[in-house]
C-alpha cells in the first residue's frame, strides 16, 4: 500500500516527541519516546490526558544484567523489522548486540510509523520511515550513558568512547551500560545528538542474522494463533455463502450435541451475519460449525461472478475511464499504420493473500476495559475498531502485538473485520477469554483479495521501433473506496493503488494516456504485496519487452534506451543485473531462455533477469539474478532474503490454480487443493541478489521483489514458444 | 470421548478426546505443543508435519483413534535429535525464516528426509520437501540449509 490519512499524518507532523528517561526499581534504564499529547488535545479543546508511563511508551531498556531490550514499533510478519530496527538502535547507542532483545510494540500513540501517522506496517515503510527515528533513539540513549559516565571521572564527555555496552574514559577507565544505567537516567535528554558518521556503523550496512531465528526454528515462537490464557475458549464463525447476506434462520440442535461446544449465537459481521460457535477448543467448535444448519437470505445481495465480470470488465476496458495521466497526443496512434500498432488486452484474476498463520485475535472483555492479542498491520485501526465494538476508548484496550505468519497485505484491512468479529463474541462472552480462528476454508472464501484487473493498451510504434502513442485503460475495484485512505489515494476518481507502475512508468512515452474504471463489485477487495503493481509491472514489462522483440534489440539495451534519463535507480539496477547475468545468460542451455523485467515500486528500483525451460507444460524457473537498488543497504542479508524469497511469492499469479473465481457469488475455491500458491517446485532453484552500493536514504525491501519476476518469466516462454502470455493464471504454458 | 496414551517425543502421554481429534489438534490443544501449526486442516500444506512411528506425517489429517502405538515425534524434539540438531543449526546459519509459521513443518520434513536419504539430489530435496508450503517463500535457503546440513552429518 502506498499511503495514510494526511490528516492523520499532518497532525502528527505538527506534534513534538521527545524522550523521557527512568530508572527501573532495580537500577536500570528506561529510554522512552513521549509525544507532545497536552498540546494536541489543547489544539482539540479537550482535557489534556494524564502522561503515560512504561511499558507502553519504551524503546529501550537497560536491564540490571545487562541485557538490552529494544521495543519495534511495527509487526515482524516475515519482513525482519524484529532484527532490522534494533540493529540501527543498537549500533548508535554502541550496544553489544549478543545482549539484544526484540520485543514487538503494543499499540500505543508513541509507536504510530513516523511517516504515516498511525501505527502500522504497509507500503514497504518500515526501515524507510523509522530508520532516523531508531537512529536518534539510540544516540540519544548513548549521550546520556557518556554523560553519566564522564560525571563520575569529571572528564568531558567528548574524551569517552564507547563500545559494546561499555563506556571507556580517557584514563583507561571502563563502565558497564548496566552499571551506569541509573545514573543516565538522572541526566537531562539532549535536544539534539550528533548521529554516527556511516563509516562508523558496526551493524548497520552489514550482513546482521536475523534475532528471531533459533526460536523459529524450535517451535518455541508464539504466534498469534499459539495464545493459551487460562478459561480460554474458541470461536469460528458460520460466514454466509455469498458476501453480505444474512441469516434468515438455522438450527443448531445437532451441533450442540457435540462435546466441548458451550454456545452457538447470531453474530453481525461487518457486511451481513453470520453463525458463531464457542466451545472449548477448536476441533469440536470445528465439527459443530460443520453441522450448523443454515437458512440463507441471499436475495438482498448482490451475486459476483467472474465469467460476467470479465465480460463487463472487457466492454469497459474499450472506452476511456477517469484520467490518472495523460500528456501528448495520444491520437497519434491512429496516425500509426495498423501493422505498426499493438492492442493487448490483459486479465488478471481475484488473488488471496492466504498467509501461512490463518487469521486469528483473542479477546477478553472485563466491563471497563479489554485485553487483545493479534498479529495486525494495523494496530491503531484494529485497536480501534476493538473498542468501538465493546464502547470502550482505545486507551482501554490493551493491544498486544503477536507476531504473525505472514500476511501480506491481509493483516492491513481498513474495517478491521476479524477484530469486530472477536469483539462481537468477546462481548457475549464478558470476562471470558475467546480466541477466534479463522479456518483456512474462512481465509480463501472470505474475500479480502487482490482486485481482479482488465487492462487495455493501445501502442503506436514510431520507426525507431520506440512507443510513440500509449493508450491505456484499466479495469478493477478500487481498493480503497469507502475507507479513510479514499480521500488521500482516490484523485480525479481514480485510485491510485489501481494504476501504480503505469501511470507513473519511468519510461519515457511521449504520447501517454492511462484511465481507469473502478466498478463497484460485491465482493471485498484488498492490498496484496506490492498492491496495484502485481498487474502493472506485469503488462508494462511484457509491453516493453514485446517491441523490444519487434524492434529487434536486446532487451535490456531498449530498457535503458527507454528509461528517462532521471530513472537512477532503475538504470543503476539494470546495469547491475546485465552485469551479474552476462555469464549465464550468454551460455544457456538448449530449450532454455533468458527473460528480463524491471520495476521501481516503493521508491526501490529492481531488475531480474531469469533461466526458464518447459516442463510438464509449466515454467521451470532455473535461475534468478536479482539488483537491487534500495538506497543505502540498512541489513543486506535482509535485503537478500527479502529478493531470494519475494520473487517465490511473486510467482503465485503464475501458478496454474493462482486464481480465486465466483459462480454465482460463491467463491469456488475452498482451500490450498483450489487455490494453489508455489511450492519448492515451482519456485525459482537459485535466486542471486546484487545490491547497488548507495548512500542514499533507505527505501522499502518488503514489496519491490514482487512485481518484475512472473512478467520476466513470461518473457522466457514467449521466447520458447512464440506466444504473448496476457491472461492469468498461467493454466498451461 | 476416549481415553488415548501416546507416546510424544518419548514421554507417555494420557488424552481423553473424540477419537475423531486430529493428532495436531491433541498436539496443540491438549498437550499444549504448539510448535506443530495449522495450516490448512488437509494436508495440503506441510506445517502440521510430525514424525509418526518414524514417517514425516500431515498429523491434521491422522485422527487420534487410528495411531496405536506408533511414536510421535514433534519439532520440539529436534534439538535433543542428532540429525534435528545440524538441520536446526543449518536453518539458523543459513538465515531461512522469514515468518517462520511453516518452518517446524519444513524442518520436520527435512529431518524425515536426511534420515532416510543422507546425501539427497536436489530431485530428492524437491520430491521430500514438495508438501510443504511456505508462503513467505524462502524455498531457496531451505534447499541450501539442507544441503549444508547434509554435508554435516556423517
Amino acid at each position: 500500500m502506498t499511503a495514510a490519512p494526511n490528516s492523520a499524518n499532518d497532525l502528527l507532523l505538527s506534534r513534538r516527541s521527545f524522550l523521557r528517561v527512568s530508572a527501573t526499581l532495580a537500577g536500570g534504564l528506561i529510554v522512552s519516546l513521549y509525544r507532545d499529547i497536552p498540546l494536541l488535545a489543547q489544539e482539540g479543546g479537550q482535557a489534556a490526558p494524564k502522561p503515560k508511563v512504561y511499558p507502553p511508551d519504551a524503546f529501550v531498556q537497560i536491564k540490571p544484567d545487562g541485557k538490552i531490550l529494544i521495543t519495534v514499533n511495527r509487526l515482524e510478519f516475515g519482513q525482519g523489522v524484529h532484527t532490522s530496527l534494533p540493529m540501527i538502535l543498537a549500533d548508535e547507542m554502541d550496544a553489544d548486540w549478543s545482549q539484544v532483545i526484540a520485543e514487538l510494540a503494543p499499540a500505543a500513540d508513541v509507536y504510530r510509523d513516523p511517516v504515516y501517522g498511525m501505527q502500522m506496517v504497509g507500503g514497504s515503510g518500515s526501515i524507510a520511515h523509522s530508520f532516523q527515528q531508531y537512529r536518534e533513539l539510540g544516540a540519544k540513549t548513548r549521550a546520556m550513558l557518556v554523560a553519566a559516565a564522564a560525571a563520575q571521572w569529571n572528564v568531558a564527555p567528548a574524551q569517552c568512547r564507547t563500545e559494546a555496552s561499555v563506556v571507556h574514559g580517557p584514563g583507561g577507565q571502563s563502565a558497564r551500560y548496566a552499571a551506569l544505567a541509573e545514573a543516565a537516567a538522572q541526566q537531562p535528554v539532549p535536544a539534539t545528538v550528533q548521529l554516527k558518521d556511516p563509516s562508523q556503523f558496526r551493524l548497520v550496512g552489514k550482513r546482521v542474522r536475523r534475532l528471531d531465528s533459533r526460536s523459529k526454528c524450535d517451535g518455541s515462537v508464539k504466534f498469534g494463533l499459539d495464545l493459551d490464557l487460562p478459561g480460554m475458549k474458541t470461536a469460528v464463525v458460520a460466514h454466509p455463502p455469498v458476501f453480505g447476506a444474512r441469516v434468515k434462520s438455522f438450527d443448531d440442535k445437532p451441533a450442540r450435541t457435540v462435546a466441548g461446544v458451550r454456545d452457538v449465537f447470531e453474530i453481525p459481521l461487518v457486511k451481513g451475519t453470520g453463525v458463531a460457535v464457542i466451545a472449548d477448543k477448536f476441533w469440536p467448535a470445528k465439527q459443530a460449525r460443520d453441522l450448523l444448519q443454515i437458512d440463507w437470505d441471499l436475495s438482498a445481495v448482490e451475486h459476483a461472478d467472474s465469467a460476467q465480470l470479465w465480460s463487463h470488465y472487457k466492454t469497459l476496458a474499450r472506452t476511456p475511464g477517469n484520467v490518472a495521466v495523460s500528456h501528448g497526443d495520444q491520437t497519434k496512434i491512429d496516425t500509426v499504420a495498423a501493422a505498426n500498432r499493438i492492442i493487448a488486452e490483459y486479465a488478471f484474476p481475484y488473488l488471496a493473500h492466504a498467509p501461512m498463520e490463518p487469521l486469528n485475535t483473542t479477546i477478553r472483555f472485563d466491563g471497563d476495559r479489554a485485553e487483545a492479542w493479534a498479529g495486525s498491520q494495523f494496530q491503531t485501526v484494529d485497536q480501534a475498531a476493538i473498542a468501538e465494538v465493546l464502547g470502550l476508548k482505545p486507551e482501554q484496550v490493551t493491544f498486544h502485538t503477536a507476531m504473525a505468519g505472514g500476511g501480506f497485505g491481509r493483516r492491513a484491512v481498513a474495517d478491521s473485520h476479524v477484530q469486530r468479529e472477536a469483539a462481537v463474541i468477546a462481548k457475549r462472552l464478558r470476562g471470558t477469554p475467546v480466541k477466534l480462528i479463522w479456518t483456512r476454508e474462512d481465509d480463501v472464501q472470505g474475500g479480502y483479495y487482490r482486485p481482479m484487473h482488465v487492462h487495455r493498451a493501445e501502442i503506436g510504434i514510431s520507426p525507431s521501433g520506440m512507443p510513440l502513442a500509449w493508450r491505456h485503460v484499466i479495469v478493477g475495484q478500487s481498493i480503497v473506496a469507502g475507507t479513510p485512505f479514499a480521500a488521500i489515494i482516490v484523485k480525479n476518481g481514480v485510485d491510485a493503488t489501481a494504476v501504480e507502475g503505469t501511470a507513473d512508468t519511468h519510461y519515457d512515452i511521449p504520447n501517454f494516456h492511462v484511465s481507469a474504471h473502478h466498478p463497484a463489485v460485491n465482493v471485498p477487495v484488498l492490498w496484496w504485496r506490492s498492491v496495484g503493481h502485481t498487474h502493472n509491472a506485469f503488462v508494462m514489462e511484457t509491453l516493453i519487452d514485446e517491441l523490444a522483440t519487434r524492434a529487434k534489440t536486446d532487451p535490456i539495451a531498449y530498457r535503458r534506451q527507454l528509461l528517462k534519463p532521471d530513472a537512477k535507480k532503475l538504470r543503476a539496477a539494470l546495469d547491475l543485473m546485465e552485469e551479474k547475468s552476462a555469464s549465464w545468460r550468454t551460455t544457456l542451455p538448449k530449450d532454455h531462455a533468458v527473460g528480463i523485467a524491471c520495476h521501481e515500486s516503493f521508491e526501490t528500483g529492481v531488475a531480474c533477469a531469469v533461466d526458464v525451460s518447459i516442463e510438464n507444460k509449466r515454467p521451470r524457473i532455473h535461475r534468478v539474478t536479482v539488483a537491487v537498488d534500495p538506497g543505502f543497504a540498512v541489513n543486506p542479508l535482509t535485503i537478500e532474503s527479502q529478493f531470494q524469497a519475494g520473487v517465490a511469492f511473486g510467482v503465485t499469479q503464475l501458478m496454474s490454480k493462482g486464481a480465486i473465481t465466483l459462480k454465482d457469488g460463491r467463491v469456488e475455491q475452498r482451500n490450498f487443493d483450489g487455490y494453489t500458491p508455489p511450492y519448492i517446485v515451482d519456485a525459482p532453484v537459485a535466486v542471486d541478489v546484487h545490491i547497488v552500493p548507495s548512500t542514499e536514504a533507505p527505501s522499502g525491501c518488503g514489496e519491490p521483489p514482487v512485481p518484475v519476476i512472473s512478467p520476466a518469466v513470461v518473457n522466457a516462454l514467449a521466447k520458447l514458444t512464440g506466444k504473448r502470455y496476457r491472461s492469468l493464471p498461467l493454466v498451461t504454458v | 470421548m476416549e481415553t488415548y496414551k501416546l507416546t510424544v517425543n518419548g514421554q507417555p502421554k494420557e488424552v481423553t478426546v473424540d477419537p475423531g481429534t486430529p493428532l495436531l489438534w491433541v498436539l496443540r490443544e491438549d498437550l499444549k505443543m504448539t510448535g506443530t501449526k495449522y495450516g490448512c486442516g488437509i494436508a495440503a500444506c506441510g506445517a502440521c508435519t510430525v514424525h509418526l512411528g518414524g514417517v514425516a506425517t500431515r498429523s491434521c489429517v491422522v485422527p487420534v483413534s487410528l495411531i496405536g502405538d506408533r511414536p510421535i515425534v514433534t519439532i520440539e524434539a529436534m534439538a535433543e535429535d542428532p540429525v534435528g540438531r545440524v538441520v536446526q543449526d543449518a536453518w539458523v546459519s543459513h538465515d531461512v525464516v522469514q515468518c517462520g509459521y511453516c518452518q517446524s513443518g519444513q524442518i520436520m520434513s527435512a529431518v524425515a528426509l536426511l534420515k532416510s536419504t543422507p546425501k539427497p539430489t536436489d530431485t530428492h530435496i524437491e520430491a521430500s520437501m514438495g508438501g510443504n508450503l511456505c508462503r513467505c517463500g524462502t524455498y531457496v535457503r531451505i534447499r541450501e540449509a539442507i544441503k549444508t546440513a547434509s554435508q554435516q552429518l556423517p
